[in-house]
């Protein structure tokens, strides 16, 4: 039995996520297919090829993948089922769409979000937004897991030479949702849960216009922006820059928390940075307990000035 | 058109929750209990496309003992019209939970499933994507933005980079994220009057649903505390500690 990890890409490249999805597979010792879905993008599936360390490249080619329907997508899997008795992606909003449907119809009950794997069947994930660790043992002999990518090392982009298999792509004959449009946001920005740093503003910013003062500091670093609920419950940013419990998980090398005190929903979803820095005037603020280095200043002065000094 | 709601009970989410003692579990026994908020988000979805006069009826369900009724009367308060509690003492995983759910989809017939993407306590983010697989019907995950158009519902997604617009053929699922809407609260009167509105009790074996525990849980632990670090006096101290201490930057 092998293990299939279900690849995600752009049409133009594949995902870094998805080469730490490879780097978890590697811990469960089984050979690794990588299945590309996939509107002939040649481009990813010669990165999918070269990933060190993976076996076969699974290219399910049609032009209904030149966007991503879940339903279409699980019917990839489930028609190369027989082969594998692990199957994995990451714990972007692509795969938490996909996987659970896969795993429904395989009678899986998928493991999610996992952060580290202690043997084949035993896994460890966070629970309550990180509150507490849980560490889960399958009774399956088939399992599904997406993977929580901060957690594992990226597999080498080079240095492997797969054999590219040719797939039918099987007809979703009750297939009823389409694809409208997408409204990616353009940003020069790496993606807020896959950047390397994060610099994040909360109630404390007082107004969206403040956010540039954050912006700057951000381009100086290429960092993400991220924002804490409360700015976001007041209007200052949209949701999708919420770091949280109910927003993103982030585990950056470097979290820049300015003007966010730190409630639980706020840590939950960033305390995993490597280095935490904080930003706040009050002294007391619960951020500076898990902070690395705390600054207790007015950030409308700290922030220009640190924009100066990167 | 009948939207099904599936809703969840867990810890409020103001509320830190520890392992107990032992590390088995976490330990809820003194923690305040509330409808999940991505569930409030689905209940709120429906109470609007009913008062658009696009809905005619919500029905509200979770599976769980007697006091999983505190959240379907919350349900009730704000707007749903029955309620429907599936009695069990036993913590049904996702998957259960989704083959329950379908076999109360079966008997009800709904037009529209609604439901949370993610329950704030197991973080699983599988319940509305399985029970689609299971019922075979089109899925339309994290929505922000939910529109009626005849037989067809018209969802915009969050994913991780920006939005994406779907169209599906109702009946269809669809699961809430967070900016889909803010929910109201139960007014007083409504309170008293969900105490009078239909709540019916089924069981796991009336519907036919034979529970599997597929997934242990060994051990549940706090994460590692951080260590509080260092305060320090300028920005200058920042770079210099960020370059040349923590080379981050």
């Amino acid at each position: 039995m092998k293990t299939l990890v279900i690849a995600e890409h752009n049409s133009e490249n594949l995902s870094a996520a998805t080469l730490s999805v490879i780097d978890a597979a590697k811990k469960l010792g089984r050979d690794i297919d990588l299945l590309v879905a996939n509107n002939s993008c040649s481009s990813v599936l010669d990165e999918a090829k070269s990933v060190e360390g993976v076996s076969s490249v699974l290219d399910f080619s049609h032009e209904k993948f030149a966007n991503e329907i879940a339903e279409d997508i699980a019917a990839c899997v489930v028609s190369v089922k027989d082969d594998y008795d692990f199957f994995l992606t990451s714990s972007s909003t692509s795969g938490k769409n996909n996987l659970p449907r896969v795993a429904a119809l395989l009678n899986i009950q998928q493991i999610s979000e996992v952060t580290e794997i202690l043997d084949e069947k035993t896994f460890k994930k966070p629970i309550y937004a990180g509150s507490c660790i849980a560490t889960v043992q399958s009774t399956q002999e088939k399992n599904a897991l997406t993977i929580r990518t901060t957690s594992f090392e990226k597999a080498n982009a080079a240095g492997g030479s797969a054999e590219v298999i040719t797939k039918d792509v099987p007809e979703t004959e009750s297939r009823k949702s389409g694809f409208v449009k997408n409204e990616l946001t353009v940003s020069d920005r790496p993606e807020l849960t896959s950047a390397d740093i994060v610099v994040s503003g909360g109630r404390g910013m007082q107004n969206g216009e403040n956010f540039a003062l954050l912006e700057a500091v951000a381009t100086k670093l290429n960092a993400a922006v991220g924002a804490s609920r409360a700015a976001v419950d007041s209007g200052f940013v949209p949701n999708d820059y919420q770091v949280g419990q109910t927003g993103k998980s982030v585990a950056p090398n470097l979290y820049i928390a300015v003007g966010i005190s730190g409630a639980i929903q706020h840590l939950a979803g960033m305390k995993d940075s490597k280095t935490i820095v904080a930003i706040n005037k009050d002294e007391e603020a619960p951020i500076f307990k898990v902070a690395d280095y705390g600054l207790v200043a007015d950030l409308f002065e700290a922030l220009p000035d640190l924009e100066s000094k990167l | 058109m009948k939207i099904l709601i599936p809703i969840k009970r867990v810890n409020d989410y103001n509320v830190k929750v520890r392992p107990n003692q032992a590390n088995t579990d976490v330990d809820l026994s003194n923690v305040k209990m509330a409808m999940n908020p991505f569930c409030e988000i689905a209940v709120e979805e429906a109470i609007r496309l009913k008062e658009a006069g696009k809905a005619d009826e919500i029905v509200v369900v979770t599976i769980g003992d007697d006091k999983h009724q505190e959240q379907l009367r919350t349900a009730l308060a704000l707007g749903a019209d029955r309620a429907l509690l599936v009695k069990t003492d036993t913590t049904l995983q996702p998957l259960d939970v989704a083959k329950t759910l379908t076999k109360v989809f079966e008997k009800e017939a709904a037009d529209l499933v609604i439901m949370g993407k993610v329950g704030i306590d197991g973080d699983h983010n599988q319940t509305g994507q399985m029970f689609a697989a299971l019922t075979n019907l089109p899925q339309a995950t994290f929505a922000s933005e939910v529109e009626i158009d005849g037989n067809n519902v018209q969802v915009t997604r969050e994913i991780d980079g920006g939005l994406e617009t779907l169209t599906a053929e109702m009946p269809a699922v669809i699961t809430t994220d967070l900016r889909l809407n803010e929910p109201r609260y139960a007014s007083l009167p409504n309170i008293m009057k969900a105490k009078r509105k239909p709540l019916e009790e089924l069981s796991l074996e009336e519907l036919g649903v034979v529970v599997e525990t597929k997934v242990n849980t060994l051990k549940v632990e706090s994460p590692p505390e951080r260590q509080e670090g260092v305060k320090v006096e300028t920005v200058d101290q920042l770079v210099d500690k960020l370059r040349n201490e923590a080379k981050v930057i």
